[in-house]
């Protein structure tokens, strides 16, 4: 008699579920729209930048390797590779540390990909680059200076 | 709609090396009149499987150009790219490897 309620409120049940899941970041919805590290995208600092990604005390390492260009002709398009040879490499980020918020791009990188990136980034000005790996639970650096003779920020 | 983007996946010995070409301004909001409007977010997958993600700033040069490589493909699979920006567009593409 009342099995047709029951069921609607199972239902219901089962949609609360659901939604506390997703609220709990347990279940994420299928769409591409993703996380994206707002408070990370806003630093200037290395330190408040890997602070803001969840890291603390990166410890600089040789097994992380930057390619580029030493002078960069156009500050708009500066080719980078980044590769790590770091065990358990989970994550690449690229920082430029005199751009207006130090972050550009971070890559997460599931077991079964190489940890190697070739990506291209704006920089307004010379500046030191900074790759950071996260590797089980800590985080490594390295970095190198690039100089910029025309600057890819403002136009 | 923005324009597709432009896929290449090869097999290089037994890893594949995707390059992805995207077409988007990726405004910085450094200029005048121009609001920031910039890729976000990046993910790829293959057989179901997601083989790279990413988070952008707007210091990624306009029409970003992409490469990396990962394991557990073969010719004839398909390599699926989405993108979203700031402004909530999106657009997903792919590329059969060969």
């Amino acid at each position: 008699m009342h099995s047709g309620r029951r069921k609607a409120l199972q239902n219901a049940g089962g949609l609360g579920v659901v939604a506390l899941a997703m609220a709990a970041g347990l279940l994420k919805p299928s769409s591409a729209r993703a996380e994206w590290n707002k408070a990370a995208f806003s630093t200037k600092s290395f330190a408040d930048a890997v602070k803001a990604m969840g890291g603390s005390e990166p410890v600089e390492s040789n097994e992380i390797v930057i390619n580029s260009p030493d002078i960069a002709e156009n500050g708009a398009v500066v080719p980078f590779t980044v590769s790590s040879k770091l065990a358990n490499t989970q994550s690449i980020s690229l920082m430029i540390e005199k751009n207006p918020n130090i972050l550009a791009a971070q890559f997460t990188i599931p077991e079964g990909t190489e940890p190697w990136i070739n990506t291209r980034v704006k920089m307004g000005q010379t500046s030191r680059v900074i790759a950071l790996v996260k590797a089980g639970d800590k985080y490594y650096y390295s970095a190198k200076e690039v100089k910029v003779t025309l600057g890819g920020c403002g136009g | 709609m923005p324009d597709p983007m432009k896929i290449r996946a090869t097999m290089q010995g037994d890893k594949v090396e995707v390059k992805v070409l995207m077409a988007h301004e990726m405004e910085t909001g450094q200029r005048k009149g121009h609001p920031a409007w910039f890729i976000q977010n990046v993910k790829a997958t293959c057989n179901g499987r997601t083989v790279l993600a990413a988070e952008w700033g707007p210091a990624v040069s306009k029409n970003p150009f992409l490469s990396f490589r990962f394991q557990g493909g073969k010719p004839g699979d398909k390599v699926t790219i989405s993108w979203v920006d700031n402004h909530g567009e999106s657009r997903t593409d792919e590329a059969t490897i060969s």
